[in-house]
């Protein structure tokens, strides 16, 4: 390797390099930036208004009280932005691939699972400075958890960014059909958004089917949100947490595999 | 062997660590169709080699493979000595791309786009700031440093991009069909600078394209047609008293119109 490329500077500065680019087309896509923000808040504010009447929520952990319907839904608003940005920036990556910077990025000398890895943590960046202004606008309307808890939930918003963002780098680079964002929409972020605990907690869902519940109880969509929703009041949910880190670790190594030229996906497609 | 006239002596040893591209025996098959068969291909520390061939004739991917895009199954490829499967960093590392589609980030400027290059080759800032001054002064880009890449005409675009492919002093530079879609100014001016940067720095260029005006009689040269090397060896010697388009044909077998 050259003399630049050696030592964990070189390895430090591709990781800078990677995460500042990615930051930077961020702030350069203003619409990508509005709609990120508005889609959860309208979840917030006018959903969670109508909706809260209906839905009584009796004191289930990490509550220690009764709590009003939008600060239920929080905690799921903030997996859905992950969710959002984890689609949206491993599918940017499938377009790269067609216009030629993602060639560029691929023949960086760094190894494969680094570069891929960096990537992500880009988009997790991106994605944790979003759920940051959501929470604050939200303070403001009233879901105020504890202060500590906005430390707390950062290490739970990289590991379900990380979940999130390997899972749409696996599917964008395995699946052919999903190269289109209104197919992920409607076959992986709806479904995934729904059928978890984002919107009504799962016993609510067994009260009206079983198959359901069991539905969303293998959703690991599910077990993002539950992480981030007691991380958010400074408490772990260790099922959550033992769910997230494989489901991280499974997605991530399929990825990886799919991105290996010697084994995965690409090298089979004419390009 | 076939390219027995760009090897300077024989297949091992030093001299072939030398070489700043050394391809053998490389073949490639999506599926049932074979795009790459048996190609053997040298390029010398420090000189032009064009590859000709139409499109399709599998010049992209074989870019692919030198690239580590796909990996080579059969053969190997060595960029300044180091095998592209065994030590991809090292071979990478060598490595200057200009790909055939547009590869700038196109909402950045080109100082970004070069420093984001730069990092993912691991460069120190000091350096990244000096080389890109150096860099962009000799494609003649100065005064577009902070300009969006959005705001570039194509020309403008494709040294930008020989800019950046430089950047971490590579070896080898690869070009695939670097001047489709550029003017005639333009294309004549993309074609002089590489053959400037070569003369001055050192550096070798694999240059593909279908467009035999921008070879010259003493380039090396290599014709690929469906997947096969036909010939390869310095342009003069392979025309004989023929000019370079009737060779081209009488070797492919191209009927007339088909030639670009």
């Amino acid at each position: 390797m050259s003399r630049e490329t050696q030592g964990w500077r070189g390895w430090a500065r591709a990781l800078y390099g990677i995460v500042w680019r990615e930051g930077l087309r961020f702030t350069k896509q203003r619409e990508r930036f509005l709609s990120a923000l508005v889609r959860p808040l309208v979840w917030l504010f006018i959903f969670a208004a109508g909706f809260r009447s209906v839905l009584g929520l009796s004191i289930t952990p990490p509550y220690e009280t009764y709590v009003l319907y939008e600060v239920y839904v929080t905690p799921g608003l903030c997996g859905m932005i992950q969710l959002f940005n984890g689609m949206q920036s491993s599918l940017s990556m499938v377009y790269d691939r067609e216009t030629g910077a993602m060639r560029t990025f691929l023949i960086s000398p760094y190894p494969r699972w680094f570069l891929l890895v960096s990537k992500l943590l880009a988009g997790v960046a991106v994605s944790i400075a979003q759920v940051y202004a959501f929470l604050l606008i939200a303070w403001f309307w009233g879901v105020d958890p504890p202060f500590w808890g906005y430390v707390t939930v950062l290490p739970a918003l990289v590991l379900s960014g990380m979940m999130l963002g390997a899972m749409g780098l696996f599917l964008s680079s395995t699946i052919r059909q999903l190269e289109n964002f209104a197919g992920v929409m409607n076959f992986v972020i709806f479904p995934m958004f729904f059928a978890s605990s984002a919107l009504y907690p799962l016993w609510r869902m067994k009260e009206s089917s079983i198959l359901l519940h069991d539905i969303c109880a293998f959703n690991p969509f599910s077990y993002a949100v539950e992480l981030i929703r007691f991380a958010l009041y400074g408490q772990i949910n260790w099922l959550a947490l033992a769910v997230v880190v494989v489901a991280t670790a499974a997605f991530l190594g399929a990825a990886i595999y799919a991105y290996d030229p010697t084994k995965g996906s690409l090298g089979k497609k004419r390009g | 062997m076939i390219n027995a006239g760009l090897c300077l002596g024989g297949t091992h040893g030093y001299i072939q660590r030398m070489h700043a591209l050394h391809i053998e025996s490389v073949s490639h098959n999506f599926g049932k169709l074979t795009a790459l068969d048996d190609v053997s291909l040298t390029v010398p520390q420090g000189r032009f080699v064009a590859l000709l061939g139409v499109n399709g004739a599998g010049k992209t991917t074989l870019f692919s493979l030198i690239t580590r895009l796909y990996d080579n199954v059969s053969g190997t490829i060595q960029v300044a000595g180091h095998d592209v499967r065994r030590a991809p960093g090292a071979a990478l590392a060598q490595l200057g791309v200009v790909f055939q589609s547009r590869a700038l980030d196109r909402d950045l400027t080109i100082r970004q786009n070069l420093f984001y290059h730069a990092a993912l080759h691991g460069m120190t800032r000091a350096d990244t700031r000096a080389r890109t001054e150096e860099m962009i002064a000799r494609v003649g880009l100065s005064d577009k440093l902070e300009a969006k890449v959005a705001t570039l005409s194509g020309g403008q675009a494709r040294r930008a991009e020989i800019a950046r492919a430089l950047m971490h002093r590579p070896r080898l530079l690869l070009l695939d069909e670097a001047t489709v879609g550029l003017d005639v100014k333009s294309r004549l001016e993309v074609v002089a600078l590489v053959r400037e940067l070569i003369r001055d720095d050192g550096v070798a260029a694999l240059w593909a394209t279908h467009l035999l005006d921008e070879v010259r009689p003493d380039d090396l040269i290599s014709v690929l047609h469906r997947g096969k090397i036909l010939t390869s060896g310095v342009a003069r010697d392979i025309c004989g008293d023929r000019p370079l388009e009737q060779a081209f044909l009488d070797l492919t077998g191209l009927p007339q119109e088909q030639e670009a």
